[in-house]
């Protein structure tokens, strides 16, 4: 799971940085915020916990044994903002001192365990464990499963990044010189084992660890018991679901690149004339031959606008995935961006002056 | 109890029990960080180095490494690793033993079905399977395997050449936080409180067990064991937050600064910085 130094192309560890960022900022406010002068002891002692735990080595059914990454055990107890920079401290250390995980790489795995992971964890336990006792067996199963689905997500994100290399970069004769293997390899080859032994190592130390707390010391319980923290207000909540979605479309963002041939109705208007295209359009279109000539309407409104991005893929990008992924980047912040103004406006709407 | 030649791996005469697995991987880790600070305290190359100096060069080293699209550049690198190192008093075998060996045997296990795998022009056939071994299989798995080794490489010679508060204050100098910067000095020296206490727990857990435990309770152990670490974690950060608080400490984190850089200093940062832009430059 720890993504070495030399794996991951320097666009994807910079895109990598570029989106880690704004999670670190904000993670990092909200928990000096709330902590104040307990920061820096409680975040210093939790990382070196979370250290700790990863090197626990787990017993597991069949006689195996794996490492349990513990980033549900952090989202419960402190939550996902403090779990988020807990992990990505411990995370640190480990690719620092311990040469565990790459440098390059350090903001991809902060991405994949600590920020992903995190919110993974934190929302399936809450959704799982509902308004349920703090003491009951629900949470148990609720924290079981949120480790569960926190190791797979985080694996099935580094297998999407390990899949897209050999597209991003490869010298003249086509040797991959990054992560050498395709999606259709890296998304299975890593989901096999973290859906297996990981993912029931991360699902025992979770589920077992609450169980244990709640007999224990139920105290350390009592963050994730009381429901989100800070308090969702009512524009986030009637939102969630959208933000969810968007979140979604993002993280299939790439997806796209694994489609083949051509979307059915986007057509410009010189695919008509160029036989290649055309086959194409037969191809998509069941048999049906398209005009000969492009409709005179389209050829009259696609001199009106051209996009600053044509096709996805930059003027000045040689690499067409790489373009497509840049694009996907940067058209995802254009819809935030338009979403979060009209979510401002919505908001003013609703609540009128005083 | 810390002393890690108590556990032995070679002349074990029966395999180690689950509850000693536990305690000797906790004390490799251990080991690993006096070694560092025993190391870093000898007279050597890196060692004589201003520590910014040294982050910010190991950091364009590894950053040339990744940026590197030729065997002969990482190879070039690679050896200029094994230089420093021996400049630095740092011997082949720690480095083989520490780096090599372990990241090998876990990049070559990913990069091995690369040299059939990748597409590409045949030059030999495996016999009896008759797959075809490609020669850009066996070039992206050379970049592979070339690029952790030598990545690694630099990140070790780092940490076995400064000691970490040092590596700490030079992040500063990098324009990480004050504050991350404290929390990492303590999270570093809590590591191995939690490891020391960690390592007791397992064994007087190891030294009353007389016989093999089923599957079920030896997870129930290790669960049991984390939530006992964990609440310890919260006691010692409740106390280590009153102790701080009982000394004026307001939230404000102030650390001392007492590098000096030096005309070797500015040579060494020059040489490295130069690496990478060089290597950007030529692949252009």
């Amino acid at each position: 799971m720890h993504i070495p130094d030399g794996y991951l192309s320097p666009a994807t560890c910079l895109v990598a940085y570029a989106v880690t960022l704004p999670f670190w900022y904000v993670a990092f406010r909200r928990v000096k915020r709330l902590l104040h002068t307990r920061m820096v002891p409680l975040l210093a002692v939790f990382s070196a916990f979370s250290f700790v735990i990863m090197m626990f080595n787990l017993p597991l059914p069949g006689g195996t044994t794996g490492h349990a990454l513990g980033v549900a055990v952090a989202a419960i107890v402190l939550g996902p903002w403090a779990a988020m920079v807990a992990i990505s401290i411990a995370l640190l250390i480990q690719a620092v001192f311990f040469g565990d995980g790459g440098i390059t790489t350090y903001a991809a795995n902060c991405l994949n365990m600590a920020v992903v992971g995190s919110l993974v964890a934190y929302w399936t336990y809450l959704l799982i464990a509902g308004k349920s006792a703090p003491g009951s067996s629900r949470r148990v199963v609720a924290a079981a499963l949120a480790g569960y689905l926190a190791i797979n997500a985080a694996a099935l994100l580094t297998a999407v990044e390990f899949g897209l290399q050999p597209m991003l970069a490869h010298d003249a004769a086509g040797a991959p010189l990054y992560a050498p293997y395709p999606l259709a390899i890296a998304v299975p080859a890593m989901m096999i084992g973290h859906a297996s032994i990981a993912g029931f190592a991360e699902m025992a130390i979770s589920g077992g660890l609450v169980a244990y707390l709640q007999r224990a010391n139920p105290g350390l319980l009592a963050y994730s018991a009381r429901g989100a923290d800070p308090k969702p207000t009512d524009a986030w909540r009637s939102t969630r679901a959208l933000w969810y979605g968007l979140a979604g479309l993002m993280i299939l963002t790439p997806l796209g690149l694994l489609a083949a041939g051509t979307a059915w109705g986007e057509w410009a208007a010189a695919d008509f004339g160029s036989a290649e295209a055309r086959q194409e359009i037969i191809q998509a279109s069941g048999g049906m031959a398209p005009p000969a000539a492009a409709p005179q309407g389209m050829e009259r409104l696609a001199s009106l606008w051209t996009a600053p991005i044509p096709d996805y893929a930059p003027s000045f990008m040689h690499s067409a995935g790489y373009g497509y992924i840049l694009s996907a980047l940067l058209g995802s912040g254009l819809v935030l961006l338009a979403f979060l103004l009209v979510s401002r406006f919505a908001v003013r709407k609703a609540s009128p002056e005083r | 109890m810390t002393d890690p030649e108590r556990w032995p791996g070679r002349r074990r005469l029966r395999p180690r029990d689950f509850a000693e697995n536990l305690v000797h991987g906790l004390a490799k880790a251990m080991a690993h960080g006096l070694a560092a600070e025993s190391l870093s305290a000898r007279k050597g190359l890196l060692q004589g180095l201003d520590p910014r100096v040294k982050l910010a060069g190991c950091l364009a080293l590894i950053v040339s490494g990744v940026l590197a699209q030729s065997l002969a550049i990482l190879a070039a690198l690679f050896l200029i690793a094994v230089a420093l190192a021996f400049a630095s008093h740092i011997t082949l075998a720690r480095l083989f033993r520490q780096v090599w060996l372990g990241v090998l045997l876990f990049t070559g296990v990913i990069a091995l079905p690369a040299i059939v795998v990748v597409p590409g022009t045949p030059v030999w056939h495996i016999p009896l399977l008759d797959w075809p071994v490609t020669e850009q299989g066996l070039r992206s798995a050379a970049f592979l395997i070339g690029r952790a080794e030598t990545s690694a490489t630099f990140a070790l010679l780092l940490i076995l050449s400064t000691p970490w508060p040092h590596v700490l204050k030079a992040m500063r100098s990098l324009g990480v936080p004050v504050v991350l910067v404290a929390i990492l000095g303590m999270t570093h020296r809590y590591i191995f409180v939690l490891l020391h206490s960690a390592m007791q727990m397992f064994e007087a857990r190891r030294s009353r067990i007389v016989a093999a435990m089923p599957g079920r309770q030896r997870r129930s152990m290790v669960a049991a064991s984390a939530g006992v670490l964990l609440g310890k974690a919260f006691h010692l950060s409740a106390e280590v937050h009153l102790a701080m608080i009982s000394r004026g400490y307001r939230g404000e984190v102030h650390l001392l600064d007492d590098f000096h850089i030096r005309p070797r200093d500015w040579l060494a940062l020059g040489i490295a910085l130069a690496l990478p832009i060089m290597i950007f430059w030529s692949q252009r």
